[in-house]
C-alpha cells in the first residue's frame, strides 16, 4: 500500500487543526482543534511505521503514537480544567475575552 | 536488558518525594501543612547526593535512551539547586496564601522530574515525554490562584501556546521519523549524515522540532506567553518558569540540535543566530518600557535567552571544537543565569508578599527600608546586565570566548549585537537600581518581612553571584569538561 493516502489525510487533519485554532474563539473548540493536530501526528507515525519501516524491532513509531495518545489525554484534562476555571471566574470561554494583560 | 538503577536514582528519589508529599498533604491539617516544604527540600537533597555521586561516570541505560554523562550531571545539579532555591522562596508565600500547598509542591517536584530527564534523554520519544512532564504541571501551577482573574488568564495563554507548539514539534518529530526510520538521536544523525543532500521537507521538520523548544525558552517569535504568564502566575512559579523551565528547554534544544541534527548545522545555525539577534533586541527594547518589575524581569529573561542562543548560531557540522565550545558556553551561562535570576525573583517576592506591591515605583527607597534586599537586588540586576565583579560578566565572556574559537563573519555580527544589547539592558536595570537607592521612601511604605528562608536563599545567591564573579573557575572548570557529542 502506498503511504501517500494516509500522509495526505494526516496533513489535511493537521491543517484543519491549525485553521480551527486561528478561526475558533471558543476555548473548547480550540482544544478540539489541538486534538486534531495531535491525531494527525499519530496517523503519520503509524503510517511510517507500518508502510516504510515494518521491520523496526523497537516498533518506535507505534510506541510513540501510544505515548502521544496518553500525554494528549493528560494535556486536554488539564486544559479543560483551565477552561472550566476561567468560565467560573468570568462566565465566558471566548479566548478573545482573555485580554486583561497586554504588553 | 537490566536497568541501571543508579543512573536513574535522582529521578527515583524525586518521584518518591512527590508521592510522600501528596500523602503528607492528606495527613497534615491546618498550619502543619507547611511541613511539606521541608519534606520536599529533604528529598531534593537526597536526589542531589545521588546526582553528585554520578559525576565522572558514563552510564547508559534503557537501551541507549537514557545517558548520564558529565554534561547531564551538571544540568541535573543546576536543576536541583534551582529547586532548593525555589523551595526557599516559596515557603512563606504559599504558607500564608493558604492555597493548595501540597498540590503546589507535588506539581513542582513533578515538573523537576521532567527537567532531570531532559539532559539525559537521547531519544525523541523521551525528549517529548520529558518536555510534557515539565509543561503540564507548569500549566496547573500558573493557574493555582483559582479565584484570581490574572492567574487563570495567565494559565490559559500559557496552555494554548504550549499545546500548539508541542503539536508542531510532534509533527516535526513524526516527519523526522519518517525520513530516518528511528527516534534515537544518534541514529537520526547517522541516517541524515549517510543520506544524499537532505530533502527540503526534512529541513522543515527539523525546524519544527526546534520551534517546540523555542517556545519553552521563550525565544522571539514564540515569546508572547512569557510576560503575561510570569505576571499572572504566583511569583515563585514565575521564578521556576523563568529559570528552570527555560534551562530544560535549552537542554532539549542542545540535544536535538547538537546530536540529532548536527549534520544539518549549516541550515539551522544561521536561523538560530538570527533568532538570537531578534530575541535579545526585541526583549531588551520592550523591557525598556515596563513599569511592572515582574514584566521587566520577564522581558529581561527573553533577552537573556537571546544571549544563550548565540552559541547555537556558531555551530558547524562536524566541527567538534566549535560545537563543544558552544555547548559549554550555554551551560555556563545557564548556571550564572539561574543564580542571578532566582535571586532577583526572590527579592521581588520579599517586596510583594503581604503587600501586593509590584511596580518599579514601589521599590522607591528600598535602600533605606531594607538595605539587605536592596543590596541583593542591586547585585542581581548588575549581574544580569553583566557588570564586574559579578558572574554575569563572565557568562557574557564565555559566549564571546565561544565566538573566538573559530572567528567567522556571522559570529562577529552576533558578538556585536551581544555587546550593543548589554548596553541597552543596563539602562533599564540601572533604572531600577536608581529608584531603589535615590528614590524617597513613601511615608506609608509597609515594613518588609522577607522571613528567614527567603533571606537565606537571597543572601546565598548574592554571595554566589559575587563569588563566581571573582572565581568563575568554580563552575567553568567543570562545565569545560563536558561534551554532548560523546554520547554513544
Amino acid at each position: 500500500m502506498s503511504p501517500v493516502g494516509p500522509l495526505l489525510l494526516a496533513a489535511l487533519l493537521f491543517c484543519i487543526g491549525i485553521y480551527g485554532i486561528i478561526a475558533r474563539r471558543n476555548a473548547v473548540l480550540v482544544l478540539i482543534s489541538v486534538e486534531m493536530m495531535l491525531n494527525a501526528v499519530n496517523i503519520n507515525l503509524v503510517t511510517f511505521q507500518n508502510l516504510l519501516y515494518p521491520d523496526d524491532p523497537l516498533v518506535s513509531g507505534q510506541i510513540f503514537a501510544l505515548f502521544i495518545i496518553a500525554v494528549a489525554a493528560a494535556e486536554v484534562g488539564v486544559g479543560l480544567a483551565i477552561v472550566f476555571n476561567l468560565f467560573r471566574n468570568r462566565a465566558s470561554i471566548d479566548v478573545d475575552d482573555v485580554d486583561l494583560m497586554r504588553w | 536488558m537490566p536497568i541501571d538503577f543508579l543512573a536513574i536514582a535522582p529521578e527515583i528519589a524525586l518521584t518518591v518525594t512527590a508521592l510522600l508529599v501528596l500523602a503528607a498533604d492528606l495527613a497534615l491539617r491546618g498550619d502543619a501543612k507547611q511541613l511539606v516544604n521541608p519534606i520536599t527540600a529533604l528529598g531534593t537533597v537526597v536526589a542531589l547526593v545521588f546526582t553528585v555521586v554520578l559525576w565522572g561516570q558514563d552510564r547508559v541505560t534503557f537501551n541507549g535512551m537514557f545517558v548520564v554523562d558529565d554534561y547531564a550531571v551538571i544540568f541535573k545539579v543546576l536543576f536541583l539547586g534551582t529547586l532548593l532555591a525555589v523551595l526557599g522562596i516559596s515557603w512563606r508565600f504559599f504558607a500564608e496564601g493558604r492555597y493548595f500547598q501540597g498540590e503546589y509542591y507535588f506539581l513542582l517536584i513533578t515538573a523537576f522530574i521532567g527537567m532531570l530527564i531532559m539532559p539525559s534523554a537521547r531519544d525523541l520519544l523521551l525528549l517529548f515525554v520529558a518536555l510534557e512532564t515539565v509543561s503540564i504541571p507548569a500549566f496547573v501551577m500558573v493557574g493555582l490562584r483559582k479565584r484570581d482573574l490574572y492567574s487563570s488568564e495567565a494559565s490559559m495563554k500559557f496552555f494554548l501556546v504550549g499545546v500548539l507548539s508541542v503539536a508542531f514539534m510532534l509533527f516535526g518529530m513524526s516527519m523526522v521519523y519518517g525520513f530516518t526510520g528511528t527516534t534515537d538521536l544518534a541514529g537520526i544523525a547517522a541516517a541524515i549524515g549517510a543520506g544524499p543532500s537532505p530533502d527540503p521537507l526534512l529541513l522543515a521538520s527539523v525546524l519544527l522540532v526546534i520551534v517546540g523548544f523555542g517556545f519553552k525558552i521563550a525565544a522571539v517569535p514564540f515569546h508572547f506567553w512569557a510576560p503575561d504568564t510570569y505576571a499572572g502566575a504566583p511569583m515563585p512559579v514565575a521564578a521556576m518558569l523563568a529559570v528552570a523551565s527555560k534551562a530544560a528547554g535549552f537542554a532539549g534544544m542542545i540535544a536535538v540540535a547538537f546530536i540529532a541534527f548536527e549534520p544539518l548545522a549549516d541550515v539551522w545555525a544561521p536561523l538560530l543566530g538570527v533568532l538570537a539577534i531578534l530575541t535579545m533586541s526585541i526583549g531588551n527594547l520592550i523591557a525598556l518600557q515596563q513599569r511592572d518589575l515582574i514584566r521587566l524581569l520577564a522581558y529581561s529573561s527573553i533577552a537573556q535567552a537571546g544571549y544563550m542562543l548565540i552559541p547555537f548560531g556558531l555551530a558547524q557540522p562536524g566541527n567538534v571544537a566549535v560545537n563543544d565550545a558552544a555547548v559549554q558556553a550555554v551551560l555556563f551561562y545557564l548556571i550564572a543565569y539561574a543564580v542571578m535570576n532566582v535571586g532577583a525573583f526572590g527579592v521581588a517576592i520579599a517586596v510583594n508578599r503581604r503587600t501586593g506591591l509590584r511596580s518599579i515605583g514601589d521599590y522607591s527607597g528600598l535602600g533605606e527600608r531594607n538595605p539587605l534586599m536592596a543590596v541583593a537586588m542591586t547585585v542581581f540586576l548588575l549581574s544580569l546586565g553583566g557588570a564586574p565583579p559579578t558572574v554575569g560578566l563572565f557568562a557574557k565572556l564565555a559566549i564571546i570566548e565561544a565566538v573566538t574559537v573559530e572567528v567567522t563573519g556571522f559570529g562577529l555580527v552576533l558578538a556585536t549585537f551581544l555587546v550593543i544589547n548589554s548596553v541597552i539592558a543596563f539602562s533599564y536595570y540601572l533604572k531600577v537600581v536608581r529608584t531603589m537607592w535615590m528614590g524617597a521612601a513613601p511615608v506609608d511604605a509597609p515594613v518588609l518581612q522577607p522571613g528567614f528562608n527567603l533571606s537565606a536563599v537571597v543572601v546565598v545567591l548574592m554571595l554566589g553571584t559575587v563569588l563566581l564573579g571573582i572565581l568563575p573557575g568554580l563552575v567553568s572548570d567543570f562545565s569545560a569538561l563536558t561534551s554532548v557529542q560523546a554520547a554513544p
